[in-house]
């Protein structure tokens, strides 16, 4: 089946199979490889993308739910080649180790604060549940979403 | 995954004869469930009917004294809805504790009854508020409606529609969560209605039950104290690595003590 959606900002056409995930479509169709597959059971997060606007753990949608919609992957942050003020406060607060878990970390931080501008410590680690980063990094995780809030905020 | 055919019928006319004319087809709904069902391999249907083009399914509204939501309002909209946390917060609170923020902004009420986990936290709602659930054939109270492990009582074919939730006077739904899934160890919902006092309890056992004992203790009077010595049967309750049978019969009593004292707050 063919299905077109928008994907960072681009109209895409996509011969798909029916079982073919969102996550498969973006990496292995589109050659999006910056949306990590980790657990691959829905648990962490590490797939988050933007579907109409919403965090969703895109291992867990086939690509056919999101015909017609408006998907945002890692890769549709940065505009003309200056990071998203998000990814830059990764970048600075070191929020990450690996770094596998972090395009995750970074599209569920700009959900949230896209509806909770100025987020408590605790309403960010409640809103985290969905990423698991196994390097146990939270801590700058967590500083790199209260600065990224803050710069968007100023922004 | 295997492979399977995908249909986006628009309309519950359409998904009503796909469903009668396909051997085995299953209806997607916020798939946070049948996804993972299916990529384990545990399913293996012909087709996947998606009811995402039928319009009005995801609408939420107060109808006089009762909230109507859709069968596929997702968790993340019945959380935010101004008309839900004005008429019934407690239901708000719940949706809002369902799952993780990613799983919130897919799941919906109608796939969460419908599958009936046993430790799903809409069950404990729509039993504990005594609603109706709607289908594209007829009205089905709460109380017939969860028949027992993962079962319901809808007939082949059927699809819900919509839920109607009488608004109570108060209520308050309070849960014990597995740290690691999110999902109801234990989990009571306790409402004061206008057609008696009603505990609705999951997690605890293979099926959301009432708690008899509680909804007569806190008719003669609605307070925590009167949940003191309230003395629960383990017998029957789900025993896992994660909790003893005799232990969940401990969490039901402490949660529901725990959602009176929230309810009066």
């Amino acid at each position: 089946m063919d299905i077109t959606l928008a994907v960072n900002g681009r109209q895409v056409t996509a011969s798909i199979e029916a079982n073919t995930l969102l996550s498969a479509l973006l990496r292995e169709g589109l050659a999006l490889t910056g949306t990590h597959v980790a657990c691959d059971t829905s648990q962490c997060g590490a797939c988050t993308v933007l579907v109409d606007g919403a965090s969703v753990k895109s291992c867990t949608l086939l690509a056919a739910e999101a015909a017609g919609a408006t998907v945002v992957t890692i890769e549709g942050l940065a505009a003309d080649g200056a990071l998203h003020p998000m990814q830059q406060a990764f970048h600075d607060e070191h929020g990450l180790q690996c770094g596998f878990c972090t395009p995750g970390m970074v599209m569920s931080a700009v959900d949230l604060v896209a509806g909770n501008p100025d987020p408590s410590e605790a309403e960010i680690r409640a809103w985290l549940k969905g990423n698991i980063c196994r390097c146990t990094g939270y801590q700058n995780i967590v500083k790199a979403i209260c600065a990224g809030a803050a710069a968007l905020r100023s922004a | 995954m295997y492979s399977f055919a995908y249909h986006c019928p628009a309309s519950l006319a359409d998904a009503k004869a796909l469903l009668g004319r396909i051997e085995e087809a299953r209806l997607l709904a916020g798939g946070q469930t049948l996804i993972p069902t299916l990529k384990q391999r545990l399913a293996s249907p012909d087709a996947v009917i998606d009811l995402k083009g039928i319009g009005g399914l995801a609408a939420i509204e107060r109808r006089g004294d009762a909230l109507a939501i859709g069968a596929l309002a997702k968790h993340a909209a019945v959380a935010a809805s101004p008309v839900v946390r004005q008429a019934i917060p407690a239901l708000a609170g719940l949706a809002d504790g369902i799952g993780d923020p990613q799983v919130r902004n897919r799941g919906t009420l109608g796939g969460s009854i419908v599958n009936n986990d046993p430790a799903a936290d809409y069950p404990a709602a729509v039993l504990g508020l005594g609603a109706t659930v709607h289908t594209s054939e007829r009205a089905i109270p709460a109380d017939g409606f969860f028949t027992g492990l993962f079962e319901t009582d809808l007939e082949p074919g059927e699809i819900v529609t919509s839920v109607s939730f009488p608004i109570p006077h108060r209520a308050a739904y309070v849960k014990f969560p597995n740290p690691a899934s999110r999902y109801a160890m234990v989990g009571v919902f306790v409402a004061e209605t206008s057609s008696g006092i009603r505990v609705a309890v999951t997690g605890a056992g293979p099926c959301v039950f009432r708690l008899a004992a509680a909804e007569q203790a806190l008719a003669r009077s609605f307070a925590p104290a009167s949940l003191d010595g309230l003395r629960v049967d383990s017998q029957g309750l789900s025993s896992d690595i994660h909790a003893g049978a005799a232990y969940r019969a401990h969490l039901v009593a402490v949660m529901a003590r725990r959602a009176v004292l929230q309810a009066l707050g």
